[in-house]
């Protein structure tokens, strides 16, 4: 009894200050104008990387050193580390955090330093290492915690940390999430035959595959509504039980995790002003999300895909997405989805064809990714 | 003040050995982790072809569950919670070693999948159609008290009825998996003392 008493699930929990970095710019701000105006970071590339050229979304490193010199002297971190801190900074400054142990800090990442290993650097490599660095840079109290299940990660993190301060093992909470595009991720997408020959058209006809970017993004989560920038409502985590390389036909996990989160955040599925949905441009996911949407009956709900921006910038994706989708809420402004032509999907969706104005009260950020997983999250504006 | 929660039951692997429940119901002398997991395969009669798809991080997850729920009834909404060291840093050198050398070039698919650590949850939850909550963290040892503290949440919340706990712990021929499931029932209070004194065993 007293048990139950104690874990207090109805307690609010708040995002705040956050901060995003990408090749459109190292703030939220920057981000979102040039969103609206229509600006992709996507660019043609090509080196030893790939056995021809390639599209993906790059961030430029004189840019990020220059930018990282105004922070720290030190040079001695890696580039993935450098977006991190970057992303983290201004949500620290701006947190009002004690940073004591009841602070937790949570990492999202798929790959990490995995470049290391062509050093042979397994140590380097080691998730948990990176996470210590982070923490050690900002002086963290905690114990890191890492979390890398694949392309939800992002998001998933963002529901971890919820979930940890509503059972009042935490107060307060920082989560970062980054990837890089690597010569590792690069080639295994390839090897899937994935990969895009142009930057990449999410739920378009004439989409021909993945492009791939590179990301870093910060959240601060809050108990305080003074700090506040959204709520977070609910959330779910459910797997598709179905295969490891590709998603259900009947986008069963996807379903039951919004499902989930719609019953824990309590409103019908109309009452949502947008979806900031996966939307990686493979023919298997995208048609799956239009499966699940309709079931769902959110198959008139205005959606957009960001990956015609970003590309898929992997364990940051759906960190990154829901940043720029907290804005859009609180800014009233529907984004359209880049790369988006004609319909190429079985069932009816809304994507987002042009900018728009709109009242949004609540949004909906879902992603899905190997191993049949897949993450959904409802905001609600702080009223 | 006592928990609600209990360790239904639970299972250590680890130096060619595995315990079910603190008792020793199969070893094996196997030099490799590759030969030993046939081994117990083979020793605990469980025909599943797609084991040997797997790579060894989804084959020390797969044993240790297999072993946990086959014999457990209504475990459709089985969360699953697992954590580990070195993620999937075993795959992902295998990986990083087809496509170091441009002259033997050869990046596969089916070895690039398996560079998420998050795949051994895909598995399992494929062998026991658990359409669940599922979620993969890294640390740099085990932690009992996350471990507690989550898989409480899930079950506190109505987000799962039990939870599948697994610290599976691999890289090369060093392996330490310590799984167990918490639900309601049960003898063994859910407590982070007695994760502590299980995982030590």
């Amino acid at each position: 009894m007293e048990t139950k008493k104690r874990i207090a699930v109805s307690e609010k929990i708040y995002t705040g200050p956050a901060n995003i970095i990408t090749p459109l710019g190292f703030s939220t701000d920057g981000n979102f104008n040039k969103l609206l105006s229509g600006e992709s970071a996507i660019s043609r590339h090509e080196n030893s990387w790939m056995p021809h050229p390639y599209f993906a979304s790059v961030i430029d490193e004189v840019l990020l050193d220059k930018a990282f010199a105004d922070v720290s002297a030190d040079a001695n971190f890696t580039k993935l580390e450098k977006m991190m801190i970057l992303a983290l900074q201004p949500a620290v400054a701006q947190s009002g955090s004690g940073l004591n142990k009841k602070t937790a800090f949570i990492l999202s990442t798929t790959k990490g330093n995995i470049t290391a290993l062509e050093q042979h650097d397994v140590e380097k490599a080691t998730l948990h290492q990176l996470a210590k660095t982070i923490a050690g840079f900002f002086k963290f109290q905690s114990e890191p915690i890492v979390i890398s299940n694949a392309c939800v990660s992002g998001i998933m993190a963002m529901s971890v940390a919820k979930r940890l301060m509503q059972s009042g093992m935490y107060d307060d909470a920082f989560v970062v999430a980054g990837d890089l595009v690597s010569e590792f991720v690069l080639s295994g997408f390839n090897s899937f035959q994935a990969m895009s020959d142009a930057p990449c058209k999410p739920y378009s006809k004439n989409r021909t595959g993945v492009t791939l970017g590179e990301a870093a993004a910060a959240v601060y989560l809050t108990k305080e509504k003074t700090k506040a920038s959204a709520e977070i409502l609910g959330d779910g985590s459910i797997n598709d039980a179905n295969h490891i390389s590709g998603p259900s036909r009947t986008g069963e996990g996807l379903f039951l995790s919004v499902e989930s989160a719609l019953k824990e955040a309590n409103i019908s599925s109309e009452k949502i002003g947008f979806i900031s949905a996966h939307g990686t441009a493979t023919p298997f996911n995208d048609e799956m999300e239009a499966i699940a949407f309709n079931r769902l009956s959110l198959g008139q709900i205005p959606l957009h895909s960001l990956k015609g921006y970003y590309g898929h910038t992997l364990g940051a994706s759906g960190l990154l997405e829901a940043v720029i989708g907290i804005e859009a809420m609180n800014r009233g402004k529907l984004i359209a989805s880049a790369g988006f032509d004609e319909i190429g999907v079985s069932e009816n969706i809304n994507v987002i064809a042009q900018n728009a104005d709109a009242d949004i009260d609540y949004f909906l950020k879902t992603a899905s990714g190997f191993g049949g997983c897949n993450t959904a999250v409802v905001f609600g504006k702080v009223i | 003040m006592g928990t609600s929660l209990y360790i239904e039951n639970y299972c250590i692997i680890e130096s060619g050995k595995i315990l079910l429940d603190g008792v020793e119901v199969f070893s094996s002398d196997a030099d490799s982790f590759a030969d030993f997991s046939k081994e117990a395969l083979r020793h605990f009669t469980i025909q599943y072809p797609k084991f040997f798809k797997m790579d060894h991080l989804s084959k020390l997850a797969f044993l240790g569950s297999e072993l946990l729920l086959k014999d457990l009834s209504g475990k459709e909404n089985t969360a699953l919670l697992f954590a580990n060291a070195s993620s999937s840093l075993d795959t992902d050198i295998n990986y990083q070693s087809s496509i170091s050398d441009k002259e033997n070039y050869f990046p596969s698919p089916a070895v690039f999948v398996y560079t998420l650590p998050n795949i051994c949850l895909g598995e399992i939850s494929i062998r026991h159609q658990l359409k669940t909550e599922n979620s993969f963290f890294i640390f740099g040892a085990f932690n009992p008290e996350f471990m507690f503290g989550y898989a409480e949440n899930l079950i506190q919340t109505q987000k799962a009825q039990r939870v599948l706990c697994g610290w599976t712990e691999l890289l090369g021929d060093e392996y330490k998996a310590f799984l167990y499931v918490v639900s309601k029932d049960g003898k063994i209070a859910h407590t982070i003392e007695n994760l502590k004194a299980l995982y030590e065993n």
